[in-house]
C-alpha cells in the first residue's frame, strides 16, 4: 500500500469512522411506527390528545387577576371556572351559568340599603347574589395537601427548604378541595390588590363598592412574605355561607354580568395563594402566574413556554355535559351529534410553540396539528396556501379537500377602523362642509376592494361599529349606511365616485383644491409601521386621487401611534377594538365623548374625541338599561348618529377561517369565549392513520444526493491519483 | 501568562461598564418607562394609575441616570440606570418585565441553544478545512476556478434562503425530518440534523472560501516545496504541514465564537423553533423586555471578552514561539 493510502486511511478512520455507528443508532431509533417526520412526543397509551399550536409569544400571564390576552385565556379558559359562561352553540351569544346554579339574583337598592324596583330613580346600588354549583372541586395541587396535624404540607421558613421543587409535579403530595364562596371573593379582593397589578383595578374599583378603599387600604401594608387578604374586608362582597356570596355594584350596570364570565372573576383559593409566596418559589417560577390552579375542565400539568404548554383532564371536575340545543343549522352541521354526552372529551391538550407560519401550515397539512389555529390573527400565508377563488366563492385548494379538511369560518367580535380626529382643523368638525369633506373621503375608499385585495376577502365592511352576532347589529337594507351606499337590487352598491367628488366640491375643495387658497387637499394618516405595507399605501394614494384628494403617511410604532392619539396630534388614524362582551355598549362607548383623550386627559378609547350631546345623552340611557325593544331604539338612534357625521373613514369586521383535520370534531368557533377545549373530540386511531399516509418519507432524493456527492468527489480523486503519479516532466508540460 | 489573564480581566470592566451604558441609552431614547408599562399591561384600560403602579413595581418610577431629589450618593443610585443595570455586574439578572426569572430562564434555554450551535459549529468548521483544503489541492486548475465561483455564489444567497429552502426540500417534500421543533428527551437529534445541516451548508461558502484563501498563502511556503521535494503526498503536506501552519488566523475567526455558542442563534432558532437564547433575545425585543434585552447584552460581552482571551492563549498553542506577557 502506498504512503498516500496509508494516511488517506489514517484520515478516514480518523474522522469519519464515528459517522457509521451514530448513521446506524439514528436509523434503528428511527425504525418505529411514527412518521420519521413525526414532531410530537408520543402520547400516553389510550389517552385522547389533542394536538395544537401557540402561535409567536407563549403566553405572559395565567394569573386570572392579570391574564388578559386571548392568546392567555386559551389557557385560563380551561382551568378556571368563572361564575358565569356563554353556550357554545347558540347565537347571538348567551350567557349560562358556569360554576353557578343558575344565573346571579339581582336586587336595586337604594342609598340606604333598602331595596327598589329596577326602573326607581333612586337606584344606587345593584346586588349581585351568586349560589355556587355543589359539585365545584378544584384539582389536585401541592397547595391543598395537608400533614397529619392538618396543616398546610408545603410552607417553608428558608428558600433552602424547599429548593428541591421546580415544578409542580415535583411535589409528591397532592391534594384538594371543594370550592368556597369565599375563593371567589378572595379572588375579587386580588383584583383590588395594586401590587399584583390587575388591569381591571381601574375599571371595576369604580363599581364594586368599597375596592377603591380596598385597594388603598393594602396597598400600605407590610407583606413578609405573604399579606392575606382574608383578613381585610371589601364593603361590597359578602360571604353568606359556604356556597353562597354577594357583590354589590355602584348603580347601576347590566353589562357586569358579562365580566363575570371571565376569567378574572375565577376562584382562587387563599391557600393557593399562600403556598405561592414561599420563600424562593419566584426564583424557580413557581407562581399563580405560571402554574395556576383551578376547578374547571382541565389542569396545567407541563408549562414550558419555551416549547410547549400541556393539559390534562381535571379528575376533580363537576358533572358536565354537550349542549342539547343550538342555533338553526346546528344539528344539519352535526353540531349536535354528541348532545347529552359528559365533557370534556380529551384526556390532554398539548400546545406547541410555533413561530414561523411556515412550520405551523406545513405541520397541519402533515397531520400533527389538528386544526390550523387557535386564537385570531393566523398567519396571512395560509389563505395563500389553503385557498382559491372557485366558482362559488372561496374554496378549499384540492390538496386540502384530497384531506378531507373542514372549514370553520369566525367572524370576530371586534372592529378594525381608520378614524378621523374630530378636532382636526381640516378633516375634522361637525359643520355640513365638514361632513360632506368626510362622506367624500368615505366613498372614494372602497372598503370591499381594500378586503378582497389585502386580506383574500376575509373582512366584512362595517357599517357600524357593532359586529354581526351582537345586538344592534343590523343586515340588509336597515343595516346599511345610506350615506355611502345605495339600496340597489336588494343589495347595497356603494356611491359613485362622481357623487364623491360632487361631495368635495360642496365642501370646498373642487378637484381636490381649496377653493380659497387653490392648494391641493392632502390628507394625514397615522398608521402603525408594522401594519401597513408599500403596496398598500400604493393602493390607498390611488383610492383617493381618484377624487384628487393627496395622501401622506406617517408610519410609527404602536407607543408613538398612540401618543399622538392621546394628545390629538393626528389627522386619521387606525385602530381596532376586539370586544370583551357581547354588548353594544362595548362597541358605542368607543365614540362616547367623555372618553376622549382631550376630553377626559386620560386614555380614553374615543381616540378620534368625538363629541356629540345626543349621542353621549343616549349612551348614558343605553347603558343601564336591559335588552329589549326600547334600548335597541337608542342603539340604533346612536348608529345613525354616527353615520350621520361621517365619524370614520372607513371599517370593516375581520373574518377567518379556520381549517380543521378530519378526526377533529365539535369545531364551532366561538368569538367571545375561549372556554370551548372541553366541547372538543378527536379520534387518535384516524389521526395516527393519516399521519402515517401522509408522512412517508421519499428516500430517492437522499440516494440522489450520494450520487451527486461521489460524481463530484470522483473527478478530484482521479485528478489527484493523477497528479500523484505524474512526473515532473508531466507537471512541466 | 496568568498575569496577563488578570489584566485582560480588569480591561473587561470598563468596557462591560461601556456596553451596558450603550444598551441602556439606546432603549432609553427609543423606550420610555411609560411605553414599557404600555407594552406589557396591554392596549384596554391602561389608566395612569396602573401605568403608574407598574413602574413602581418594576423600579421604573425613578430618573435614568440622576435623581436630583436624593441627597448624596442616592442622587445616582436611586435611578433606573443604578439599579437595573449595574446590578449586573453582580451577575443579579432579576426578573423579565413580565416577573419571570431571568437566571433561571437562560439556564434552561442554554441547552437547546447549545444542541444546535455546538454541533454546527464543529461539523461546520471541519467540512470548510476539508473542503478548502482539497480545492487548494488543485489550485490554478479550472476545477479551482469553477469551485471559488460555487463558493461566491453559496456566500451571495441570503441565510434564509437556506433555512426556507432546507425546510421546504427536506421536511416537507421528501418528509425525512421534523420541519421544526424541540424535544430534549427522545429522538431529540432528530430535530437538530436540518438545522446543522443548513447551518453547515449555509456556511461553506464563506468559511471554505477564507480557509483557502489562507492555505494558499501557506502552500506557497518554501517548507512546503521541500516536503513535496522530500516525496510527501499531497494529503500529508495538507494535513500535515499547511494545517498546523494556516492555524494562527483560523483561531483568531473560531475561538473567539467558543463562548459565544451558548447564545444561541437567531433566526435558525426562530425558524426551527429551537427555544433557545437567540429566540429569547428575539422575543424580548420585540416585547420590548428591557430586563432580558441588557442581561443578554451583558453575558453577550462578557462571552465575547472571554473569547477574545481565550483566543490569546490559543496563539501560545497553535504557535510555541509565541508568549502572553
Amino acid at each position: 500500500m502506498k504512503v498516500d493510502q496509508i494516511v488517506l486511511n489514517a484520515i478516514l478512520q480518523r474522522y469519519f469512522a464515528w459517522c457509521l455507528p451514530i448513521a446506524v443508532a439514528m436509523f434503528l431509533t428511527s425504525c418505529s411506527e411514527r412518521p420519521w417526520n413525526d414532531p410530537q412526543l408520543p402520547s400516553p397509551d389510550g389517552l385522547a390528545t389533542y394536538q395544537s399550536m401557540i402561535m409567536s409569544t407563549p403566553p405572559k400571564h395565567l394569573d386570572p387577576a392579570i391574564s388578559y390576552a386571548s392568546d392567555e385565556s386559551l389557557f385560563t379558559m380551561q382551568i378556571y371556572e368563572p361564575p358565569l359562561t356563554y353556550h357554545f352553540l347558540k347565537r347571538p351569544y348567551e350567557l349560562i351559568p358556569g360554576a353557578l346554579v343558575s344565573l346571579p339574583k339581582v336586587a336595586y337598592l337604594d342609598s340606604s340599603g333598602r331595596v327598589v324596583e329596577e326602573d326607581d330613580d333612586a337606584v344606587a346600588f345593584t346586588r349581585y347574589t351568586l349560589r355556587l354549583r355543589d359539585d365545584l372541586h378544584y384539582q389536585p395541587h401541592p397547595a391543598f395537601a395537608l400533614d397529619a396535624s392538618g396543616q398546610p404540607e408545603y410552607l417553608f421558613e428558608t428558600a433552602a427548604a424547599g429548593r428541591r421543587y421546580r415544578q409542580i409535579p415535583d411535589f409528591p403530595r397532592m391534594g384538594d378541595r371543594p370550592v368556597h364562596a369565599n375563593d371567589y371573593v378572595y379572588a375579587i379582593k386580588r383584583l383590588a390588590d395594586p401590587v399584583i397589578g390587575s388591569p381591571m383595578l381601574g375599571l371595576m374599583s369604580q363599581y364594586i363598592v368599597g375596592m377603591k378603599e380596598f385597594s388603598k387600604e393594602v396597598a400600605a401594608l407590610p407583606r413578609d412574605p405573604w399579606l392575606n387578604l382574608d383578613n381585610y374586608t371589601m364593603e361590597g362582597l359578602e360571604v353568606v355561607d359556604e356556597r353562597t356570596l354577594t357583590i354589590t355594584i355602584i348603580g347601576r350596570y347590566p353589562q357586569f354580568l358579562f365580566w363575570l364570565a371571565m376569567p378574572f372573576f375565577s376562584p382562587v383559593g387563599p391557600e393557593v395563594d399562600r403556598f405561592y409566596h414561599n420563600p424562593g418559589f419566584i426564583d424557580r417560577n413557581l407562581t399563580l402566574d405560571w402554574w395556576p390552579v383551578g376547578s374547571g375542565p382541565f389542569l396545567m400539568a407541563r408549562n414550558d413556554p419555551n416549547s410547549e404548554i400541556i393539559l390534562e383532564r381535571n379528575p376533580n371536575y363537576r358533572d358536565d355535559f354537550f349542549p342539547s340545543e343550538g342555533e338553526p343549522g346546528d344539528l344539519e352541521a352535526g353540531f349536535l351529534a354528541d348532545a347529552g354526552k359528559r365533557i370534556p372529551f380529551l384526556d390532554r391538550a398539548v400546545y406547541r410553540l410555533e413561530k414561523e407560519s411556515l412550520s405551523q401550515w406545513t405541520k397541519f397539512l402533515q397531520g400533527y396539528y389538528d386544526r390550523s389555529g387557535e386564537v385570531h390573527s393566523q398567519p396571512a400565508g395560509l389563505f395563500d396556501h389553503a385557498f382559491q377563488i372557485g366558482a362559488n366563492g372561496v374554496e378549499l385548494a384540492p390538496e386540502l379537500k384530497e384531506h378531507n379538511i373542514t372549514m370553520s369560518p369566525d367572524v370576530q367580535p371586534a372592529v378594525y377602523y381608520y378614524g378621523f380626529n374630530m378636532r382636526d382643523p381640516v378633516v375634522g368638525g361637525y359643520s355640513e362642509k365638514k361632513r360632506k369633506l368626510r362622506r367624500a373621503l368615505q366613498i372614494a375608499f372602497r372598503t370591499e376592494d381594500y378586503l378582497n385585495i389585502f386580506y383574500m376577502g376575509n373582512g366584512i365592511v362595517a357599517e357600524n361599529p357593532i359586529p354581526p352576532g351582537i345586538p344592534g347589529h343590523l343586515e340588509g337594507e336597515p343595516g346599511m349606511n345610506p350615506y355611502v351606499y345605495d339600496w340597489v337590487d336588494g343589495a347595497a352598491q356603494r356611491k359613485p365616485v362622481e357623487y364623491a367628488r360632487q361631495l368635495l366640491a360642496e365642501a370646498g375643495y373642487p378637484n381636490g383644491r381649496d377653493e380659497v387658497t387653490g392648494k391641493p387637499l392632502k390628507i394625514f394618516l397615522d398608521v402603525q409601521s408594522q401594519a401597513i405595507s408599500n403596496t398598500l399605501m400604493t393602493w390607498m394614494v390611488r383610492a383617493f386621487s381618484q377624487i384628487g384628494v393627496q395622501v401622506e403617511f406617517r408610519p410609527a410604532d404602536f407607543n408613538r401611534t398612540r401618543e399622538k392619539m392621546l394628545t390629538g396630534n393626528t389627522q386619521i388614524f387606525s385602530f381596532g377594538w376586539l370586544a370583551d362582551y357581547p354588548d353594544p355598549e362595548n362597541f358605542l362607548f368607543l365614540l362616547y365623548g367623555p372618553e376622549g383623550p382631550l376630553e377626559c386627559d386620560c386614555d380614553g378609547v374615543n381616540n378620534g374625541n368625538y363629541a356629540n350631546e345626543e349621542y353621549d345623552s343616549l349612551f348614558r340611557q343605553m347603558r343601564i338599561l336591559p335588552q329589549g325593544p326600547e334600548r335597541d331604539e337608542l342603539v340604533a338612534r346612536m348608529v345613525e348618529l354616527l353615520r350621520y357625521d361621517a365619524v370614520w373613514l372607513f371599517a370593516y369586521y375581520p373574518t377567518e377561517i379556520f381549517l380543521n383535520n378530519s378526526w377533529v370534531h365539535n369545531n364551532k368557533r366561538h368569538g367571545i369565549s375561549r372556554a370551548t377545549l372541553k366541547y372538543v373530540r378527536v379520534e387518535p386511531e384516524e389521526r395516527l392513520k393519516m399521519q402515517n399516509r401522509w408522512n412517508e418519507p421519499i428516500t430517492r432524493p437522499l440516494y440522489a444526493v450520494a450520487l451527486i456527492l461521489v460524481a463530484l468527489a470522483l473527478p478530484g480523486v482521479l485528478a489527484y491519483r493523477r497528479r500523484q503519479k505524474a512526473t515532473a516532466r508531466c507537471l512541466q508540460e | 501568562m496568568l498575569i496577563y489573564i488578570i489584566r485582560r480581566l480588569f480591561y473587561a470592566i470598563p468596557i462591560l461598564l461601556g456596553v451596558n451604558l450603550l444598551t441602556f441609552t439606546l432603549f432609553f431614547v427609543v423606550n420610555s418607562p411609560d411605553d414599557m408599562a404600555v407594552s406589557q399591561l396591554g392596549a384596554k384600560y391602561v389608566t395612569p394609575e396602573a401605568i403608574h403602579s407598574w413602574k413602581e413595581k418594576n423600579g421604573y418610577d425613578r430618573p435614568l441616570f440622576y435623581n436630583p431629589d436624593a441627597a448624596g450618593s442616592d442622587a445616582l443610585t436611586e435611578t433606573i440606570f443604578f439599579s437595573k443595570s449595574l446590578r449586573l455586574f453582580a451577575f443579579d439578572f432579576g426578573r423579565s418585565e413580565s416577573g419571570r426569572d431571568i437566571t433561571t430562564d437562560i439556564s434552561t434555554r442554554m441547552w437547546p441553544s447549545l444542541a444546535v450551535a455546538v454541533p454546527s459549529f464543529v461539523v461546520g468548521i471541519w467540512v470548510n478545512i476539508c473542503v478548502a483544503l482539497l480545492v487548494v489541492m488543485f489550485h490554478a486548475t479550472r476545477l479551482d476556478r469553477w469551485i471559488v465561483f460555487v463558493f461566491v455564489a453559496m456566500m451571495s444567497i441570503s441565510y434564509l434562503f437556506y433555512i426556507i429552502g432546507g425546510q421546504y426540500l427536506v421536511a416537507k417534500t421528501w418528509r425525512l425530518v421534523p420541519i421544526s421543533g424541540f424535544h430534549a428527551q427522545g429522538q431529540f437529534w432528530k430535530f437538530l440534523i436540518l438545522p446543522v445541516l443548513v447551518g453547515v451548508v449555509a456556511g461553506i461558502g464563506a468559511g471554505a472560501r477564507w480557509y483557502r484563501t489562507l492555505f494558499l498563502e501557506e502552500a506557497n511556503q518554501d517548507y512546503v516545496r521541500t516536503a513535496r521535494a522530500k516525496g510527501a503526498s499531497e494529503i500529508r503536506i495538507l494535513f500535515r504541514h499547511i494545517l498546523p501552519n494556516a492555524l494562527i488566523p483560523i483561531l483568531t475567526g473560531i475561538v473567539v465564537l467558543i463562548p459565544s455558542l451558548f447564545m444561541g442563534g437567531l433566526l435558525i432558532e426562530s425558524f426551527f423553533g429551537i427555544p433557545g437564547l437567540g429566540s429569547y433575545m428575539l422575543d424580548a425585543i420585540k416585547s420590548q423586555d428591557f430586563a432580558i434585552v441588557r442581561s443578554m447584552v451583558f453575558i453577550g460581552s462578557i462571552l465575547y471578552i472571554i473569547g477574545l482571551i481565550l483566543t490569546d492563549i490559543s496563539y501560545t498553542w497553535a504557535d510555541p514561539r509565541l508568549r502572553l506577557d
